[in-house]
């Protein structure tokens, strides 16, 4: 609760003193904002201290501050706090300087945490929406940009479409239980017979809504276009964070509210995965622009995700299965967020007076520009190819570990062929960062925000790969496994 | 008390390389130096593991592993990784040649390597750190670390440094590797996960998963087979995998070439030996799968050294002559007998040197004239004539003539393979003349007759540091073709107790199939259990 008070207090004061302060200045509310996300964090600090395990609830039942919910809101302040470091520069170029960028970050993270700790179906969807809209500004931030303009459309129409599907949905549910509370909900539905049409279209429209905001297929259209145009600090915002609130929301509801009903959407799901590993690593190949080239292996890694919960809907809970099918999922967000944040991050300082910075071609001999942000580049494409000693393998090790626990052979198969064809996509930018010859000389200009930003994530990145019993034992924490074998914070 | 020198001999080079970080790009010099003296140290560290192997080559340890390092779960404990290491003699002889091999290399790039000389030896630096941990791991975890990290600086050395069609190898190679391995990490998950079910514990030691994973049921034995097997196959590589190998040995820098012929192909032989025959005796014996791996050995060594036959450049007949020679390897592997067995590991160490050598030679010329078309030499032997001479002896190493090491290598192979079918001997000898062939009229062609090509009528001989590189592998050619019985000695223990439990578990697994726990069969509902 706290925390997300002091966020919306410092966007606003960020508001107020953007008025007050001449153009060089800017950058103060970059500083403002930075601030407000370390505040947030000490707050945050300051419940997890005093947290019981079955966590805080408050707003009338409509809130839930647990183990879970502070994971990820650590989660989406560390998000933050690398894409305001690696913004400052990138606004400069671009001369769009202006206070509300971070006021819009920091509301979307506050939207956010009522995600994640939301246990009330309209808490979760005011949070969704206070999410969505600022990203839909942030997308479109780059007024005279008309890339920047059409992606922030799109965005939008897509995602207040998925959200009214969304909203259809949840109120089927209010229907049927007569409340909006997940617990309620969860009564109401395990009473019902699972293939009651209202309950499977109450359920089919839900996870439309839940999909398209964790972008897997057949409703990611909107991704690569939002990505490809927004501007890449943002780019690398959305990719992560919004994804693992996304991920929260999906969590939330289908484990906590919808479990009953989790022979009906296991199913839905598996097919989905496929569809999301095929159709995304398969597009990926041939991209020639490195944002959207991210843009579908980001909505690949969902796939793998999606795998993970496969394992869990499979499984017993408190089964190997589904623990490690949890883990994986809460490691592979950890893991997900520092890497592909380093690589927008590379890929934000790429842009300059004259230069977009974004195409493949730019990429190239990009060790002669800049080697530390090439071989650190390197580290952040081996990790998002899941090969050791880089942290991406951590996570691809717990989805796969679940997949073999819960007995899904071909799906793992399927998954580890389709990561192969990641590496292809992935080396393709190592080729041109490494082999190929700079179209320009002359060093790249890197800001010191960006070298933090660009350190911070590497560090963590192989901090994570060569040692990540710290990060696991979190993750443990966070699912309350270490008290009991069952999880047992976020499902009963 | 545990001693530490396998870790200091692992780590040495990646330290070097981490020096490397802080020496100026501009000074070329003093990163050759750097560089050289930390392969050469790490060699010479590795040296004092000689005298200390030796003294305990009989000594029956309980797991059959030497100069153990690390404690359980001393790495990530939530997951029951651990950092330990232990070798036996089949690890130890690898060890060496990765150490010896490593320093011949770096030391062989000095002049070689002109662009981006700093990042050329961090990375071979790194790359020789990763070998020597894929043959150090008693953890699967860390085995499987190492083994898919490796790839990265390999994959960077060809892509960079390589030749014009680099970037089509450096891709092909690593797609290729990283194929095998990730079906191979499917494999390793189910014994890790099987270990669990029978006895509760989550754990990656090996030591431990050789009890465990015979136990698995025959029809789920067989797919976990082929998931390592196309792993470690690829890597080999046996006859259907090999084609990244030609691509890749033809445009990486020599040094890489080296190592990868040298070092790299090993790790299949020495994944089938660790992994594969341990894991999953009653697979492996069956007859079936048994003549399957035979058949494609037997297809390599005659396709290998018939493809060789008909090549016009010299790296890439060297490079089929690889495919040829492991095939000799694998065939020994598969004989499934000590004496098979024994004839692999030696005559794998025996292509590391003679390989590694022939590569380097092909490298003095292609460095000297930037071609590595055979038509474009002839009459070499005039010009360069300590250069001849050194050649004519790794030839003939590798041919195989009596008292060089190449004999003693196939020799024993074969006879391995003669007792468990003398049909397979029969099938697999002519292999032997076609190699004789192929070699023989290379040299010729190279080397004698007059000086056809007025540009090759200046080229330099050898220099110091280039016949430097050289003594080490000759005198291996020599000491292992003359007096083999140290090398014997060392494979005794492990070879036989490799044997000794592949009889025992083939017994147990088919014999005892019914006392398997239920539940194995089917995981998903195994008991629940958190896992820490």
């Amino acid at each position: 609760m706290l925390p997300i008070v002091e966020l919306a207090i410092f966007a606003l004061g960020i508001l107020l003193i953007d008025l007050m302060i001449p153009r060089e200045w800017k950058w103060i509310n970059a500083v403002g904002a930075f601030v407000g996300v370390l505040f947030a964090a000490l707050c945050v600090w300051q419940i997890q201290s005093t947290l019981p395990p079955r966590g805080l609830t408050g707003f009338y039942n409509s809130l839930l501050v647990d183990r879970f919910a502070i994971y990820f809101w650590y989660l989406f302040l560390a998000g933050a706090a690398v894409a305001i470091l690696s913004s400052g520069h990138y606004l400069d170029v671009e001369d769009e300087h202006h206070g509300e960028y971070y006021v819009l970050i920091l509301l979307s993270v506050a939207g956010m945490m009522c995600m994640a700790a939301g246990i009330d179906i309209v808490l979760i969807f005011v949070g969704l929406e206070l999410m969505a809209i600022s990203t839909y500004v942030l997308v479109g931030f780059l007024r005279r940009d008309r890339r920047s303009n059409e992606a922030a459309l799109k965005y939008m129409l897509l995602g207040a479409f998925s959200s009214g599907i969304f909203a259809y949905g949840l109120s089927l549910f209010y229907g049927i239980a007569g409340g909006t509370n997940l617990a309620l909900i969860a009564r109401a539905v395990s009473a019902q017979n699972p293939h009651n049409p209202v309950v499977v279209i109450a359920l089919l429209t839900t996870m439309t809504g839940l999909l398209f905001k964790i972008a897997a297929i057949p409703f990611h259209q909107w991704a690569p276009d939002a990505y490809e145009g927004a501007p890449t600090s943002v780019t690398g915002f959305i990719s992560v964070s919004v994804k693992a609130a996304s991920w929260a929301m999906l969590l939330r509801i289908l484990l906590y509210g919808l479990w009953p009903l989790r022979s009906v959407y296991t199913p839905v799901i598996v097919v989905v995965a496929i569809a999301t590993m095929t159709g995304a690593n398969f597009a990926a190949l041939t991209q020639s622009n490195t944002k959207r080239l991210l843009a579908y292996s980001s909505i690949a890694h969902v796939g793998y995700m999606l795998l993970a919960f496969v394992a869990m809907g499979t499984s017993q809970i408190g089964s190997p299965g589904f623990l490690d099918g949890f883990k994986g999922i809460l490691i592979y967000l950890l893991v997900y967020t520092f890497m592909n944040l380093g690589a927008f991050a590379v890929i934000t300082s790429l842009r300059q007076r004259n230069v977009i910075g974004d195409e493949l071609d730019d990429m190239a001999g990009l060790y002669r520009r800049a080697p530390v942000e090439a071989a650190l580049m390197l580290l952040f494409l081996i990790s998002l190819a899941g090969i050791p000693p880089a942290a991406g393998f951590l996570g691809k090790y717990y989805i796969f570990l679940s997949l073999i626990e819960s007995g899904h052979y071909g799906l793992a198969s399927l998954g580890v062929i389709y990561s192969v064809f990641g590496l292809y996509y992935y080396l393709r930018i190592a080729n041109a960062i490494l082999m190929r010859e700079p179209m320009e000389t002359g060093r790249l200009p890197i800001s010191l925000g960006m070298r933090c930003a660009v350190g911070v994530t590497a560090l963590a990145t192989i901090v994570i790969g060569v040692y990540p019993e710290p990060f696991i034992r979190g993750v443990n924490w966070s699912l309350g496994i270490a008290q009991s074998p069952h999880v047992a914070a976020v499902v009963k | 008390m545990q001693s530490h020198i396998l870790s200091i001999i692992l780590f040495t080079p990646l330290i070097g390389a981490l020096v490397l970080l802080f020496v100026p790009r501009e000074n070329k010099e003093a990163v050759r130096w750097i560089a050289n003296i930390f392969a050469f140290g790490s060699f010479v560290i590795s040296l004092p593991l000689v005298p200390m192997f030796w003294a305990q080559r009989f000594e029956v340890t309980p797991t059959h592993f030497k100069f153990l390092e690390g404690t359980p779960n001393n790495w990530i404990p939530s997951i029951g990784a651990s950092y330990n290491l232990g070798i036996d003699g089949i690890s130890f002889l690898l060890i060496m040649l990765t150490t010896l091999l490593g320093w011949i290399s770096i030391l062989s790039s000095w002049t070689a390597i002109e662009t981006r000389v700093k990042e050329y030896y961090l990375w071979f630096l790194v790359l020789q750190t990763g070998m020597l941990g894929v043959f150090m791991a008693l953890d699967l975890f860390l085995f499987f670390v190492f083994w898919e990290a490796m790839l990265v600086p390999m994959y960077l050395l060809i892509g960079i440094w390589g030749g014009s069609r680099r970037l089509y190898a450096a891709i092909k190679f690593f797609l290729y590797t990283l194929l095998g391995s990730v079906l191979m990490l499917l494999g390793i998950l189910f014994l890790y996960f099987h270990h669990h079910t029978v006895t509760g514990v989550f754990t990656f030691s090996i030591p431990e998963l050789y009890k465990t994973a015979p136990l698995i049921p025959f029809n789920y034995a067989v797919w976990l087979f082929v998931a390592f097997f196309i792993g470690f196959a690829i890597k080999v590589p046996m006859f259907p995998f090999h084609t990244w190998l030609p691509d890749a040995h033809v445009e990486a820098p020599t040094a890489a070439s080296v190592i990868l012929a040298g070092v790299l192909l090993k790790m299949g032989t020495y994944g089938f030996i660790r992994f594969s025959l341990p894991f999953f005796p009653a697979v492996v014996s069956h007859p079936r799968v048994q003549k399957w791996m035979i058949g494609l050995s037997i297809v390599a060594i005659i396709y290998g050294a018939l493809v060789s036959l008909m090549q016009k450049d010299m790296k890439k007949l060297v490079a089929y002559s690889s495919v040829s020679q492991m095939g000799f390897c694998t065939l020994g592997i598969f004989a499934l007998n000590s004496m098979g067995l024994t004839g692999s590991v030696l005559q794998q160490i025996n292509h590391g040197i003679s390989t590694g050598a022939l590569f380097l030679i092909v490298g003095i010329l292609y460095e000297r004239r930037r071609t590595g078309e055979i038509s474009e030499y002839g009459g070499i032997s005039n010009v360069m004539p300590v250069y001849a001479t050194i050649a004519m002896i790794m030839f003939l190493s590798s041919m195989g003539l009596p008292l060089l090491n190449g004999f003693v290598g196939e020799f024993t192979i074969l006879q391995g393979v003669f007792t468990a079918n003398w049909r397979w001997a029969a099938w697999a000898a002519p292999g032997v003349v076609l190699t004789a062939a192929y070699l023989l009229w290379l040299y010729q062609r190279v080397f004698f007759g007059a000086v056809t090509n007025p540009n090759n009528e200046k080229l330099h001989d050898l220099t110091p540091r280039e016949v430097l590189t050289f003594v080490p592998l000759i005198v291996m050619v020599l000491w292992i073709g003359l007096y083999p019985k140290p090398f014997f000695q060392i494979l005794e223990q492990p070879v036989n107790q490799i044997v000794q439990a592949l009889h025992d578990n083939t017994n147990v697994s088919t014999a005892g199939s019914n006392m398997v726990n239920p539940n194995i069969a089917n995981p998903s509902v195994a008991t629940p259990k958190a896992s820490d």
